[in-house]
């Protein structure tokens, strides 16, 4: 077939939607990407030599890795355990359970935070009732404990429903072919399961990880901007009350942003050559 | 507890419980305590509260600064779905139809509201915005605009499944066979077959939109009181009140998943989006 010159007029619908997109999705990363660059003036690293030679900002974007890596292992870990059981129980059971993640999922930001100080809070229900029973001193949600619990809390629904997929395609005829030929319970995790299920892993993994770095509305909520994370800082840099600071927010949004792309090329070396791999 | 399925080795049916049993207690526990807290008389410094009572959630729906924030958001949420659906019903059609090139830069494109974290997109936002020819900071329309872009990745993968589950393609050409015009078969044929999908992108989306703090926060704050604002701003008030508004808010959210409720396709468009 001949391409016609003229492009074709059902083209002309593309474009309000490409103008808002371009102009609410692109157009601010754009700027983002020029900012970072931009010194009074001129163009240089300056901001991200500022960045670097800070113990301040380092601090933030070492608390931002740690507290995606603890949460998105703990989180991993927890909603790997979760899909075995939903896999082991059936019927009506597995679906009340299943639609109560996907509404867990759906909790977060403000209300979330809000729901753990009620709970976990100074005064919070459930430390009082621990502190009764002797099983901690005090308990500080404001801290990087507390900050990790519910990290840990959002990452593990999320974690569920990435998850499940992979869980419910092991097939139970591979168990039993395995244990026909001698192999035990840790055997065929360690040979059949768990390499069959590697690739949703590590999948899942790097979605939950960048869900954590990008996380903002929740430790906001809690603790305004007296945890020292990446989020926390860019969102100050440009809102808070004094010394907005636009093009070093910039840097540091390119920073985060180059973390999550990070991530994912990591992601895809380690599936990469794995059988199963890019099929999800 | 109800009865497991039977259909397990019973050697294995006491294990998983094991493993099920603190997960989703530790994930109940905190939308358990607020609600309790919500309705409850007084919880001080005992295990249990005194009494319950309905009397927060009744002061919460007589406060007229709720009522106003709880409209706002829903101008502003409403505003941003009606847009979307306009911009990206033709985007997914064209995509599935006509273009695959089309289809295949889509695929790449949303992913980027989920990539990019909305404190970044804020940060640019902020700036081109806040001054210029476009000063849109500090009002809603920003905030439908935006809106607009992170629905994106559901609005634009719900109309893309939907338009497949009713072979939209097929009944184009059918119609077309019939003498009608693309845009009088579109009109006439797709788009009211289309009615499941666009109420589940529009309820998808909304609930998520309802929850959206971020760039309300960022872009606009207390000069346009949306519902999480709201909520942010009274969270030093009586922790009952700030319970009860935590609870309506949810069982609004949850009450539109419920009517977005296509079910195994709503599941499915979230996996195959993320």
């Amino acid at each position: 077939m001949r391409r016609r010159f003229r492009p074709p007029l059902a083209l002309w619908w593309l474009l309000p939607f490409a103008l808002v997109f371009g102009a609410f999705q692109l157009a601010p990363l754009g700027y983002v990407a020029l900012g970072a660059f931009r010194v009074d003036g001129g163009w240089g690293l300056d901001h991200f030599r500022e960045i670097a030679t800070s113990a301040f900002y380092r601090q933030a974007i070492l608390r931002s890795l740690e507290i995606a890596l603890v949460s998105s292992l703990l989180g991993i870990v927890i909603a790997a355990f979760a899909c075995y059981g939903l896999t082991r129980t059936g019927g009506r059971v597995r679906r009340v359970l299943i639609a109560f993640t996907n509404m867990t999922s759906n909790f977060a930001g403000v209300p979330l935070a809000f729901a753990f100080i009620i709970l976990l809070g100074a005064n919070g229900t459930l430390t009082l009732a621990l502190e009764r029973l002797g099983l901690v001193d005090t308990f500080n949600l404001y801290s990087r404990t507390g900050l990790m619990i519910i990290y840990t809390w959002f990452q593990v629904p999320l974690g569920i429903l990435l998850l499940l997929p992979a869980f419910a395609g092991l097939r139970r005829e591979w168990r039993e072919a395995a244990s026909l030929l001698g192999a035990g319970r840790f055997d065929y995790w360690r040979h059949i399961g768990l390499p069959a299920l590697w690739p949703s892993l590590v999948g899942t993994l790097s979605i939950l990880l960048a869900n954590a770095i990008g996380t903002y509305a929740t430790v906001f909520a809690l603790v305004g901007n007296n945890y020292n994370l990446l989020t926390i800082r860019i969102a100050n840099l440009v809102s808070g009350d004094l010394f907005l600071q636009p093009d070093l927010a910039s840097a540091l949004s390119l920073i985060t942003v180059a973390l999550l792309t990070l991530m994912t090329l990591i992601q895809q070396r380690l599936m990469r050559g794995r059988p199963h791999a890019g099929k999800r | 507890m109800p009865a497991s399925a039977n259909n397990q080795a019973p050697r294995a049916l006491p294990l998983h419980w094991w493993v099920l049993v603190p997960i989703f207690t530790s994930l109940a526990l905190p939308l358990a305590a607020t609600l309790l807290y919500a309705i409850s008389t007084r919880w001080g410094a005992t295990l249990l509260p005194d009494g319950l009572t309905l009397e927060w959630l009744q002061r919460l729906w007589q406060t007229p600064r709720f009522l106003a924030a709880f409209g706002r958001s829903l101008i502003v949420v409403a505003g941003a779905l009606l847009l979307s659906l306009v911009l990206i019903l033709p985007v997914a059609f064209l995509a599935h139809t006509r273009f695959a090139w089309l289809e295949r830069g889509m695929n790449t494109l949303v992913l980027m509201p989920f990539a990019v974290p909305p404190v970044v997109t804020s940060v640019g936002l902020l700036q081109l915005y806040a001054g210029g020819p476009l000063p849109l900071v500090g009002t809603p329309w920003i905030l439908i605009f935006t809106y607009v872009s992170i629905a994106l990745p559901f609005v634009y993968r719900t109309l893309i499944n939907s338009l497949r589950g009713i072979e939209a393609t097929e009944l184009m050409e059918a119609a077309q066979l019939l003498g009608a015009s693309p845009f009088v078969a579109f009109l006439r044929v797709v788009l009211p077959n289309l009615r499941l999908g666009i109420r589940i992108a529009v309820f998808l989306s909304l609930s998520f939109l309802i929850g959206e703090f971020v760039f309300a926060n960022l872009l606009v704050g207390t000069r346009f009181e949306t519902l999480q604002i709201y909520l942010f701003n009274v969270r030093r008030e009586s922790g009952h009140f700030t319970s009860a508004l935590v609870i309506t808010l949810f069982t609004f959210i949850l009450i539109l998943t419920w009517l977005g409720n296509g079910k195994s396709e709503i599941t499915d468009s979230k996996e195959r989006s993320l």
